[in-house]
Order: structure tokens, then C-alpha cells, then sequence
């Protein structure tokens, strides 16, 4: 076998032009054979997956829909950085800081909080490197398997604190069972 | 002539209309549903069970679209070209034999709009019509896409009706008859023609399949190269027209090709359920069989349709005029060769 033959993939084909034989000229053989061809193909599994009914079997590993994780007395970890938004590849994340109130501690952990923060989800590309650059472990990517739900307006796939922070019911659970422990 | 007469033979007409709209439509959900099948997919399946609702969304659609007239010079004969095509794709069923007699109140009745002796002339006339309407169409259009698939139309459907015709002639130099019931009786006696004449069952196959510009002779359509061909400047109902007189032809010429080669609604044993179980049942059951060869042929028309590709033009007049006339004119002489010999 010549270098030229080799194929990485096994599937590499020597294109020929020989003539074409007598049974080959006259076609009707070679059309039966073809539509024994497609008519297998009738009944073989079909590979669609009708959507909103099925849903297609995601990872165990996968990461989507970002949360602001809230820490063990259920204050919002993020301080508005900015390293999140400064790692985003894709720019999606944007946000305000602003200065925590002196009676705001229960809700803050640290003096500066993110006033505003919104996630572009039609820009999100899952890469997870937010959560990397995060050095207060504030937002992560969670596996709830959430896909961005569809909508007819671009700034409904904008999502801010509403969306993002963690909800108070999880935070509380969390609370509980770190005070058992 | 009496008024029943008249009754039973409209009874009959209406029916049949019905049942080649009905068959139209359907097609159409079957060519969609068939090619998703072949292609391992699931096709249409959003409105009704199956998608079996979707002919009537897409009718819906096609009439509340907006009626486009290009800047053609004659509305009129824009207007002509998918009348003529529907009316010749409906007008053709009117002499298939579509069951044996059957008896309602004591009077037997031809399940046939009616038997003229020269039921496969007109059949033929009525085809060559059919083109018409797509050129007339297609020449209105003032497009220079439409021009080129009328032009390729008419040529193709000239060049494979002689080839057709002359198939059809060893059939009729074993029928001794034009008439398609004679015909079918004559193969309810003696068997079906496609075992006496495959050679010409191939032939008329692949006319038909040129004559109802199905793939691989769908050159007049062409998407690739004449964006739709002729109906391309058409829009709404009209273009909706045009695509159903294609499955209405399909349909007819699955019937043709059904009565003619596969003996038309007689099925093993017909006599002897015509003897037993009374002539109602047995017409019943012979226009469930003709019924089933056509959807047959139909699923075939589909079937080929994704398996072979489209072919080029000098491709397609070389195997009408050099392969399939010479083969038809052999076979009419072999035909007649061994009719001497054995009679």
C-alpha cells in the first residue's frame, strides 16, 4: 500500500472510471438495487427528537443557568467586582456596584455589593470561566439542567438579580443544615 | 335515457372526483411523510394525529395567501394555465373501471363514469392536453425560469407519449379493445398483462413517470436550476393548483398503470366470491384491491423520488428517443411474433 492510499479514517475510497458493465448500462438492476437501498431505510429508527414532548438527555457534567450564590447567613457573596465580566469571553455580563447601607449587613457581606447585574443569555456560551475568575466564590454555573427558556423579545433573555441570586427558600435550607452540622 | 340512469352515473362522477381530491391531498401528506421516513425522519406531525390535518392547513394557507400576478401581459391565459391543468388531471378518471357491477335495488350498476370504446385514446388525449396547461402557464408567466421549463415540459412530454403509445399498442394487440374494461376482463380471464408484457410494463412505467413530471424526470420543476420552473411566478390557489394537478395525475396514472399491467380490481379468486358471497362484496373487495395497487404505485412514484437523482436533459431525450421507442417498437414485434405463432 502506497502512502497515498493511507487513510486516517479507514474510509478513503480509490475513485475508478471503469466502464460500466452491461448490467450497469441498462440500469434497472442498478435502480432496484438503490431502492432496496431506501426502503431499508423506511424502517430504520428514526433519529428525531419531537422537542417539546422529548427532551434530549443532557450530561451528567452538564453546567447551565448561572446562580449568585448567597453564603451561610444568606448574604449575597458577590462584591461587583468585575473580574466575571472581565473573564467573560463572550461579554455578557454586565454590572453596577454600589455602597452597602449600614443597615443592610444581613443582606451584604461585604461594603460593596452589585446594584445591577444581568447576564445576556443570547451571549452566554456556558464556558464557565465567570466562575473561575469569581475570587469570592459568588456565581457559579448550577446543574439544574435549565435551559434559557424561548421568548419573543430580546430583553427577556436579559437576566438580572430577580433571576440570578439565589432564591431565599434554597439559602435558608442551606443555613439549616450548616448550623446542624 | 332515464332519470335514474342519470342519477346513478352523477352518483358515481361526484364520487370519483372526490375521491381523486381526496387522494391529491392525501398525497401530499404522503410524499412529505414518506420522503421524512426514507430520510430517517419523522416528517409532519403537528396538526392532527400524524400530521394527518396537515393537507388541510396547507389548503388553508395556500387560500388565504396573497394572489401575486406578475407584470405578464395576459391575465388571462396566467389565469388558464393551472385551470387547464386541474381540469385535464380530474377529467381523465372519468372512463377507469373502478369496480365489476354491483346490484342496488334490483338494477345493476357499472362502477364506471363511463365505458367508451376508445377509453385509452382519450386517456392519452386528455395527457397531452395536460402539458398545456403548464405551458400556457408557464408562458404568461413572462419568466425567463418558466419559458425554460415549459420549453422542457412540452419536449419531454412529446417525447415520451410515443413511447408510451407504442407500449400501450402490444397491450391493445392482446386486448383487441381500447376500452378499459375490456381490458380488465380480459386479464381477469387470462392474467395479468405485466406477466405476458414486462417489457412494456417498464416502458409505461418510465413514461409515466415523465408524463406526470415526477423525479428523475422532474426537469420542469428543476428547483436547482429553474426555482420551481413553471410556478415560479405563481402564488396562493393557482400555485396550489398547479401542485395538485401533479398529484392528481400521479394519482391517475397509478390507476392506469394499476388497471392496464395489474389487472385493475381483479384480485385471485374473484370469481369465486362473485359465485359465494354475492357480486356487492366481490365489487367491494375488487375496488379495495385496485384501491391498493394504486397506493402502490403511488408509493412508489415517492419511493423513486428519493432514490434517484434528476436526470440532465440530453440524458433524459437520449433514453426516450434512442432506448425507450426501439425497445416499444421490439417489443410490438415480438409481440406480434409470438401472437402468430401460438394462436
Amino acid at each position: 500500500m502506497s502512502i497515498q492510499q493511507i487513510s486516517l479514517s479507514g474510509r478513503k475510497m480509490q475513485v475508478s472510471n471503469k466502464e460500466m458493465s452491461f448490467l450497469e448500462r441498462i440500469y434497472v438492476w442498478t435502480i432496484l438495487k438503490g431502492l432496496w437501498t431506501t426502503l431499508k431505510h423506511l424502517f430504520k429508527r428514526k433519529v428525531t427528537i419531537k422537542y417539546p414532548e422529548e427532551v434530549r438527555e443532557m450530561s451528567k457534567v452538564a453546567r447551565l443557568q448561572h446562580m449568585l450564590m448567597r453564603d451561610d447567613q444568606g448574604r449575597e457573596r458577590c462584591t461587583a467586582c468585575g473580574l466575571c465580566a472581565l473573564s467573560c469571553p463572550a461579554e455578557a455580563i454586565t454590572m453596577k456596584a454600589a455602597e452597602r447601607k449600614p443597615e443592610e449587613k444581613n443582606l451584604y457581606r461585604e461594603e460593596k455589593y452589585a446594584e445591577i447585574y444581568e447576564i445576556n443569555m443570547l451571549r452566554c456560551i456556558f464556558c464557565g470561566l465567570c466562575e473561575e475568575a469569581c475570587p469570592k466564590e459568588a456565581i457559579y454555573l448550577t446543574t439544574s439542567k435549565k435551559i434559557v427558556a424561548s421568548g419573543y423579545k430580546r430583553e427577556s433573555f436579559i437576566y438580572g438579580k430577580d433571576k440570578l441570586v439565589m432564591p431565599l427558600d434554597m439559602a435558608i435550607k442551606n443555613t439549616q443544615s450548616n448550623t446542624i452540622q | 335515457m332515464d332519470s335514474v340512469f342519470i342519477i346513478e352515473k352523477s352518483i358515481i362522477i361526484v364520487a370519483v372526483f372526490a375521491l381523486t381530491m381526496l387522494m391529491a391531498m392525501y398525497s401530499t401528506w404522503a410524499e412529505r411523510k414518506v420522503a421524512a421516513f426514507l430520510q430517517d425522519r419523522v416528517g409532519p406531525n403537528r396538526a392532527g394525529w400524524g400530521g394527518l390535518l396537515q393537507p388541510l392547513a396547507d389548503g388553508a394557507k395556500l387560500f388565504t395567501k396573497e394572489e401575486f400576478f406578475p407584470n405578464t401581459p395576459n391575465k388571462f391565459l396566467f389565469i388558464l394555465g393551472p385551470a387547464i391543468a386541474m381540469s385535464t388531471a380530474l377529467i381523465t378518471s372519468a372512463v377507469i373501471p373502478w369496480g365489476d357491477q354491483i346490484e342496488v335495488f334490483g338494477r345493476k350498476v357499472a362502477l364506471q363514469a363511463t365505458d367508451i370504446d376508445v377509453s385509452i385514446l382519450y386517456i392519452f388525449g386528455v395527457l397531452s392536453i395536460g402539458v398545456y396547461g403548464i405551458m400556457i402557464g408557464a408562458w404568461a408567466s413572462n419568466n425567463k425560469y418558466s419559458l425554460m421549463s415549459a420549453v422542457r415540459a412540452s419536449s419531454q412530454m412529446i417525447s415520451y407519449e410515443v413511447a408510451m403509445g407504442l407500449a400501450m399498442i402490444s397491450i391493445l394487440m392482446m386486448s383487441g379493445s381500447l376500452s378499459l374494461k375490456d381490458i380488465t376482463v380480459m386479464q381477469a380471464n387470462d392474467g395479468w398483462n405485466i406477466f405476458y408484457q414486462p417489457l412494456a410494463f417498464l416502458i409505461f412505467l418510465i413514461c409515466s413517470f415523465a408524463e406526470t413530471n415526477r423525479t428523475p424526470f422532474d426537469l420542469a420543476e428543476c428547483e436547482s436550476e429553474l426555482i420551481g420552473g413553471y410556478h415560479t411566478e405563481y402564488s396562493s390557489m393557482k400555485m396550489g393548483f398547479y401542485l395538485f394537478a401533479e398529484y392528481a395525475n400521479m394519482f391517475i396514472s397509478s390507476t392506469i398503470l394499476a388497471v392496464v399491467f395489474l389487472g385493475g380490481y381483479h384480485f385471485p379468486g374473484m370469481a369465486w366470491v362473485n359465485e359465494n358471497w354475492g357480486i356487492n362484496i366481490g365489487a367491494l373487495l375488487g375496488f379495495l384491491t385496485l384501491f391498493a395497487k394504486i397506493c402502490f404505485f403511488i408509493f412508489f412514484y415517492m419511493w423513486v423520488r428519493w432514490t434517484i437523482p434528476r436526470f440532465r436533459y440530453d440524458q433524459l431525450m437520449h433514453l426516450g428517443w434512442k432506448i425507450l421507442i426501439p425497445l416499444a417498437v421490439i417489443n410490438i414485434i415480438i409481440t406480434g411474433i409470438v401472437m402468430v405463432l401460438f394462436n
